[in-house]
């Protein structure tokens, strides 16, 4: 438990870093890029621009540990002020829309490419130097793709080459087939129907890591005695590879944090090119538009997120090994 | 392994490097040789590719792209670019640009802030890393938190954020190359740690210290060759991220579009829907180029973890080292292959010249 609670106080740490970051960037940075952005903003009233102001700190008079208080209250608010390029909807609730998006398609492919990876990795490493080494380079060459280059390729065979897939959109929302969102048959399968290209490609580029990791693990702890004995003693191969696989898999999911930030990023890209409603999707348009407030609100929410999945891969990896449990 | 070695009668005695030019003698296994050789191909592009680029990558030339007349009055004309020819062996844009030059100039960019952004993360990392390591203690307590802060926040968002308020960081490559290292030194600094924690306690180390010599010179002299293939490592893999984040970022529209680089050409083609449009030789060469240029460094990356960890090479012996000596199949078990010697006359002179080879190669790591 004191584990765990060492690793919380971590995370909140590192997130309240963020948070920090966040805050003094705009008002550190030389040039002050909000006060010009805010000059090109048209259609807006008074009272808009001194909330906006006010929270990147631009005429203000307070000192700026009152205005660091100020920020921190607003957050415990949920007040992350308003979206320039969304007609000044309140940055939290185009948040709250988009973030069920991401976190499905992010879960689901996240889980799929680990629970692959790991398997085809204890094959590698068990058949080391047949014909499967062949899937290393293969790996390789999908992992060095960017993701939005693959989301792109993907997209063009299977969408608008073989319309197996839809080009884009979370769900059917146009024409004859559209669907409405809720708990029936035909929007769940269109869901499912979206999410095939967006998911495979995250899928495919992440799962050499993956694959990898486990491959080297196994090959290393297939080295070790309690392998041999289990070999010696005539357990049957499955069972043999059972116990090494146990055991090889802990430094992937030790290694998770590291995994989980790049493949948000990489989501991030691929829910562009798929126009796929999420907070990449948001990202973008803040990212072309200047709105910065949705730049901000979208870096801490991915911040949050990455750090929660960080979290329960601890929770995973003190389940798993007992030698992190007892870690005073 | 060596003193095991001396006995066997068939060690190879032939010249051994000397001591001084070990620490950079690479395996040569075809990994590393395909790594290299693609690594080497995109470094003489990023010199001559500007030089030997046909045309300015934003000459335009209205006779590059055909021009439909609207069919109905009120209709608009509809711009196409041209498909490879002979004149255009990458075809054209839509902007009436010529494909192969803007491939040939972006090279450039591309690579020098990889490259650039990979050295100054690794630079921070191994300041990092080998204090923190070397001095233990608070120093340590603090940096280690740094670093693990850092990695803990995903890097691209920050990076985004960064380089969307960085005044000037659009126009500049060696500012955006900054500001990757800024979000990719954490890993390196971790793994680099990690490896000074074991080496502080050596033998050698400690014999240094003992003789009175300066913290400093301990670390540049003793610590830090034994560490090289590990930058090494991580200067790949911090290279590779470098170049996905800078390629990404410019296809978000943060770098800029005066810079050329691979990036840029993807963001140009998807915001005139190239891809939809069916104008492959447009959006491909670029993305090709970038995956071709990652694969190279992955591969020099896995190289290198076989390098410093020899356990994870393939397999004992090579398929011809095999068949030579009889085996039909080669040992599943991860286990160090024991065979009798009747069975196999020949695969002992094998075998201990691959343990040889093996062990020349490990000998270079403490």
């Amino acid at each position: 438990m004191l584990v765990l609670v060492r690793r919380l106080g971590f995370y909140l740490l590192a997130a309240w870093v963020a948070l920090t970051v966040n805050f003094f960037l705009p008002r550190l940075v030389p040039g002050n890029p909000v006060a010009t952005a805010i000059g090109h903003l048209t259609f807006v009233n008074a009272q808009v621009v001194a909330a906006i102001k006010a929270q990147f700190g631009i005429g203000i008079n307070e000192s700026i540990w009152i205005q660091y208080v100020h920020y921190l209250g607003d957050l415990l608010h949920g007040n992350l002020g308003v979206s320039w390029g969304n007609s000044f909807e309140p940055v939290t609730n185009l948040l709250g829309a988009a973030l069920p998006w991401t976190l499905g398609l992010l879960g689901v492919a996240t889980v799929v490419s680990f629970l692959l990876g790991t398997l085809i990795g204890v094959a590698l490493g068990w058949f080391r130097g047949s014909w499967l080494d062949w899937l290393l380079p293969g790996a390789t060459f999908f992992q060095a793709i960017p993701y939005f280059f693959l989301g792109t390729v993907l997209l063009m065979l299977f969408a608008t080459g073989l319309h197996w897939f839809p080009i884009s959109q979370g769900y059917q929302t146009t024409g004859i087939s559209s669907v409405e969102p809720g708990l029936n048959g035909a929007y769940i399968l269109s869901l499912i129907d979206h999410g095939v290209l967006p998911a495979s490609t995250i899928v495919l580029t992440s799962i050499a890591g993956w694959m990898m990791g486990m491959r080297n693990m196994m090959v290393i702890t297939m080295d070790e005695d309690f392998v041999l004995v289990a070999r010696a003693k005539g357990l049957s191969p499955g069972r043999v590879v059972w116990y090494a696989a146990r055991n090889a898999v802990l430094p992937s999911v030790a290694n998770f944090s590291l995994a989980i930030s790049l493949v948000v990023a990489g989501q991030l890209l691929v829910e562009i090119v798929f126009s796929y409603p999420g907070i990449g999707y948001l990202l973008f348009h803040a990212v072309t538009n200047q709105d910065y407030p949705m730049v901000q609100g979208i870096f801490l929410v991915i911040t949050l997120v990455v750090l929660a999945a960080n979290f329960l891969a601890d929770l995973v990896y003190v389940a798993l090994d007992p030698r992190a449990r007892q870690v005073a | 392994m060596s003193t095991n070695l001396s006995t066997l009668p068939t060690r190879p005695t032939t010249a051994v490097a000397t001591p001084r030019f070990r620490a950079l003698r690479m395996p040569r296994s075809p990994k590393v040789i395909a790594g290299s050789v693609i690594l080497l191909f995109f470094a003489v592009l990023a010199v001559i590719g500007p030089i030997i680029a046909p045309f300015s990558p934003t000459h335009t030339d209205i006779s590059w792209v055909h021009v439909i007349k609207p069919t109905t009055l009120f209709g608009s004309s509809q711009i196409v670019p041209e498909s490879p020819s002979g004149a255009h062996w990458l075809g054209t844009t839509i902007y009436a640009n010529d494909v192969l030059s803007q491939l040939l100039v972006s090279a450039r960019a591309t690579v020098l802030v990889g490259f650039l952004a990979g050295a100054a993360a690794t630079v921070l990392s191994i300041l990092v890393g080998v204090t923190a390591g070397y001095l233990g203690g608070a120093a340590d307590d603090g940096l280690s938190l740094a670093a693990n802060v850092f990695l803990a926040i995903p890097g691209l968002p920050l990076l985004i954020v960064l380089a969307s308020y960085v005044p000037g960081a659009d126009g500049s490559p060696v500012l955006i190359a900054l500001i990757v290292a800024v979000t990719g030194w954490a890993f390196g600094a971790r793994v680099l740690r990690a490896q000074t924690l074991s080496l502080r306690n050596r033998e050698f180390v400690e014999a240094a210290r003992v003789s009175g010599e300066s913290t400093f010179r301990i670390i540049v002299f003793e610590v830090l060759p034994n560490l090289v293939p590990i930058a090494a490592s991580s200067f790949l893999f911090t290279t590779l991220y470098a170049i996905g984040a800078y390629v990404s970022l410019a296809y978000l529209g943060l770098a800029g579009s005066d810079i050329w680089n691979w990036g840029l050409m993807l963001m140009q083609a998807q915001a005139q829907s190239a891809p939809a449009s069916g104008w492959w030789w447009w959006w491909a060469p670029p993305g090709v180029c970038i995956a071709l240029l990652g694969c190279g460094l992955a591969l020099l990356n896995f190289g290198m973890d076989e390098f410093i960890n020899p356990r994870l090479r393939d397999a004992g012996l090579s398929r011809k080292d095999a068949r030579r000596a009889g085996l039909r199949r080669r040992p599943r078990l991860g286990f160090t292959p024991v065979m009798r010697r009747a069975e196999m006359p020949v695969p002992v002179m094998s075998t201990a010249v691959q343990l040889a080879r093996e062990s020349g190669t490990a000998g270079t790591r403490p």
